[in-house]
């Protein structure tokens, strides 16, 4: 049995090894800027000042950094981890080229043959209503179909949103995620480029999904993008991120802050593939606010990363308001992801769903970090909390964190934690009907991924599965 | 002619699990086109002979040889045996969760067949097979064996053989949790897949499974070993009188 366990983490120690030819590659980039390492208020000006910013936000942003500075790292995650970093050697802001293009045609060949490796363009023709592609701190390429211009939505990426719908993005900006709620979300602040802005008017269904890809190419690069995406009374959209970054030997810094509003009735789903390289810190914080009768769903998928502390928050605000979040983590060798999910409870016959799969191989660590939070005014509100865990390997590891506060008594809380590895007799059910060990192994991992992938386009489920198969594979080609 | 080797062949075989002999010298012979049963009360080692011959990693066959068509098995991984023509039907098949039914069958399928095989007539096999057996075609997308009745995962079990039609086969007690009518057409499968040119081997308790699938030698397990070896009345005998009188009939001799 020791014998098989072995080979089993021999082979699946080769998860993602495919990474460096997939994604690892970088261009050599002449930026139209690139400042100086390091932060402080010169260089939040700068930022500010390149983007002609009205007084208002840079305001914000240097408030955002008197925070940045005064608060403490998190004392939980995985702070030997974090205290890794050093603010001092990244770039904070980065510009590939002058002016944002809508037309592919002119996007520099570079970082088009970038993108076309990441199947972007491809995606955008065949299933999507809308495609923004950032490449370090801006969106270089934007579009979106004409007939979803016409219905009033706005997709924008956030430095054009601040130029053309400056009081929208007052009104809402870090009203979700307030600065101060974090040291990220504060340097997120002071620093933010890039990033999306959608907004939806009142009963309009996008159809199909808006898609965001996110790429950080150079070495120590920091990459803070900020979201806000608002469907407004009884609107529906479906967006969809995905991150890479190429494999450097020292470690860059995504932080980004993700702030969502569905008002009365509205529904959102924010879907992340983020398959980053195994040296950036992923330490995003995202959060929603869910009026009444509206739904949130988040569907976070985390591979790849060193660390990523990442834990969706839905705040049930209004009456019958539903939050969903489905995650997925995959922590290979030497990696860490700390990942989970925050309910807050804030108004009666609120219901939510918090299912978190993660699978650990190797030195591998997944964390389950949970709050559920019910207020004393939150009566008939349901909560169910499933949390499965994989390990694969003798040295995998994988915790569970969750935490309740309960302040009404006439709720229903549920709660499921199981910890299980690839069992051996699942192994023998799958090769006594011919599948080899490795086959029966890659079906029992995706099967455990199941409930995930099948929440995702189609297009994203077989690139995932195929991802896996072809890491599990390893050392073929 | 190469057909008259004996589709399986064992001999002598002792079979360890958890450090503690189960099966303490058994041998068998099926030719092609036959049907044996094993018979035996709870505990008594059938079920550990079947998951040996199978090749299942816990169960570690420490004396004794065992041929498939003239060819030494035991030297293969369990996939091999599958893909050189042994099935084993389960006793308690296992639930994996996530992996639909269809998926798993057309991998397996796959996996007989070579890996650039065609498969588009997957489709077509799989839905007849189904109808055969009278399975719902909603079970197709289901996970193998989650949340199945017991009766139904035993129907899955021998769907899973009719598709990979295997030279031999052994079945489990494929024949127990399944209802009466249920045993009909799970027996139908059985004859239906049995030819001349295979075996068959079942692990049952009952008589019943047997007025369907008529076998040519039953024989008794006892404590790890073959007690008497008969015909289908020796089934007919045991299902009247218990498995009492072999005790007596062995501290007898
Ligand atoms: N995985 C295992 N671990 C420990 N003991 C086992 C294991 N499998 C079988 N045994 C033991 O081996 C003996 C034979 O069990 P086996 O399952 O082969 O019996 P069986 O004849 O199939 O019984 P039944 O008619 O109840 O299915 C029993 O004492 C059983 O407890
Ligand atoms: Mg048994």
């Amino acid at each position: 049995m020791s014998e098989s366990l072995k080979k089993q983490n021999l082979e699946l120690s080769k998860l993602n090894e495919d990474y460096e030819s997939k994604y690892g590659f970088h261009d050599p980039v002449d930026y139209f800027h690139k400042g100086a390492k390091g932060i402080n208020h010169e260089v939040v000006e700068m930022i500010s000042k390149m983007k002609k910013e009205p007084k208002w936000m840079a305001e914000i942003r240097h408030e955002a950094l008197e925070v940045f500075y005064k608060k403490e790292m998190p004392k939980w995650g995985n702070d030997h981890i974090l205290n890794e970093i050093d603010f001092d050697d990244i770039y904070y802001f980065m510009k590939p080229i002058d002016a944002q293009k809508d037309n592919w045609d002119d996007v520099p060949e570079y970082i088009k043959k970038t993108f076309d490796k990441l199947g972007i363009p491809e995606a955008e023709k065949k299933f999507l209503g809308g495609v923004s592609a950032q490449y370090e701190s801006e969106v270089v390429y934007h579009s979106m179909q004409e007939d979803l211009v016409k219905k009033g939505i706005i997709f924008l990426d956030m430095d054009s949103a601040l130029r053309e719908y400056p009081e929208i993005v007052r009104e809402h900006f870090g009203s979700v995620i307030p600065m101060t709620d974090n040291k990220f979300a504060a340097l997120n602040t002071a620093v933010w480029s890039g990033g999306s802005f959608i907004y939806v008017p009142k009963g309009v269904d996008v159809g199909i999904p808006l898609q965001a890809y996110f790429r950080i190419n150079a070495e120590n690069m920091g990459q803070f993008e900020r979201t806000l995406i608002i469907a407004d009374e009884g609107a529906k959209l479906h967006y969809i991120e995905g991150c890479t970054a190429p494999v450097y030997s020292t470690n860059s810094l995504h932080t980004a802050v993700v702030e969502l509003k569905a008002m009365d009735d509205a529904y959102i789903r924010y879907t992340t593939i983020q398959n980053w390289s195994r040296n950036i810190y992923n330490l995003v914080t995202k959060r929603a606010s869910a009026y009444k009768n509206s739904t949130i769903e988040w569907v976070d998928g985390n591979l790849g990363s060193r660390l990523t502390m990442k834990y969706p928050c839905v705040q049930l605000l209004g009456e019958c308001a539903k939050g969903e979040i489905l995650s997925v983590a995959f922590a290979g060798v030497d990696q860490h992801q700390d990942a989970g999910a925050k309910m807050i409870h804030a108004a009666p016959n609120t219901s939510s769903r918090i299912t978190s799969k993660s699978i650990s191989k190797d030195n591998g660590r997944a964390t389950y970090r949970g709050m559920v939070k019910i207020h004393k005014n939150a009566t008939g509100a349901k909560v169910s909390v499933e949390c499965d865990a994989l390990l694969i390997g003798e040295d995998a590891r994988s915790d569970t964190y969750p935490t309740m506060e309960i302040d009404n008594d006439q709720v229903r809380v549920e709660h499921e934690a199981r910890v299980s590895k690839v069992a051996e007799e699942q192994l023998f059910y799958l090769t006594s009907r011919g599948l080899t060990e490795d086959e029966a192994r890659l079906l029992i991992v995706n099967g455990f991924m199941e409930p995930f992938t099948k929440e995702l386009p189609l297009e994203y489920a077989v690139e995932l599965n195929r991802l896996i198969e072809l890491d599990m594979e390893g050392s073929i080609g | 002619m190469s057909d008259k080797k004996p589709i399986l062949e064992f001999k002598d075989i002792h079979v360890e699990v958890e450090g503690k002999e189960v099966v303490k010298g058994v041998s068998m012979t099926i030719n092609p086109g036959e049907i044996h049963a094993i018979m035996g009360k709870n505990g008594s080692g059938k079920s550990s002979l079947s998951n040996a011959l199978m090749g299942h990693p816990s169960y570690t066959i420490t004396k004794g040889e065992a041929y498939l068509k003239g060819e030494s098995i035991l030297d293969m991984e369990a996939d091999e045996r599958s893909r050189a023509g042994l099935f084993l039907a389960f006793q308690y098949p296992l639930a994996i969760p996530g992996v639909t039914v269809a998926n798993f069958m057309r991998a397996a399928l796959k996996s007989h067949r070579g890996a650039d095989a065609d498969m588009s007539d997957f489709r077509k096999l799989f839905k007849a097979a189904m109808t055969d057996l009278s399975v719902d075609q909603s079970f197709a997308t289901r996970y193998i064996n989650d949340g199945f009745s017991g009766g139904e995962k035993k129907r899955i079990e021998v769907l899973q053989m009719s598709m990979l039609n295997p030279a031999m086969a052994l079945l489990d007690e494929t024949d127990s949790g399944v209802d009466i009518d249920a045993i009909k057409i799970v027996s139908e499968g059985i004859n239906r897949y049995q030819s001349e040119n295979n075996g068959v081997l079942m692990v049952t308790h009952y008589q019943r499974l047997l007025n369907y699938v008529k076998p040519d030698k039953v024989h008794v397990m006892m404590d790890g070993k073959f007690v008497l070896t008969g015909g289908p009345e020796l089934a007919l005998k045991l299902e009247e009188s218990g498995y009492e009188w072999l005790n007596e009939e062995k501290t007898g001799v």
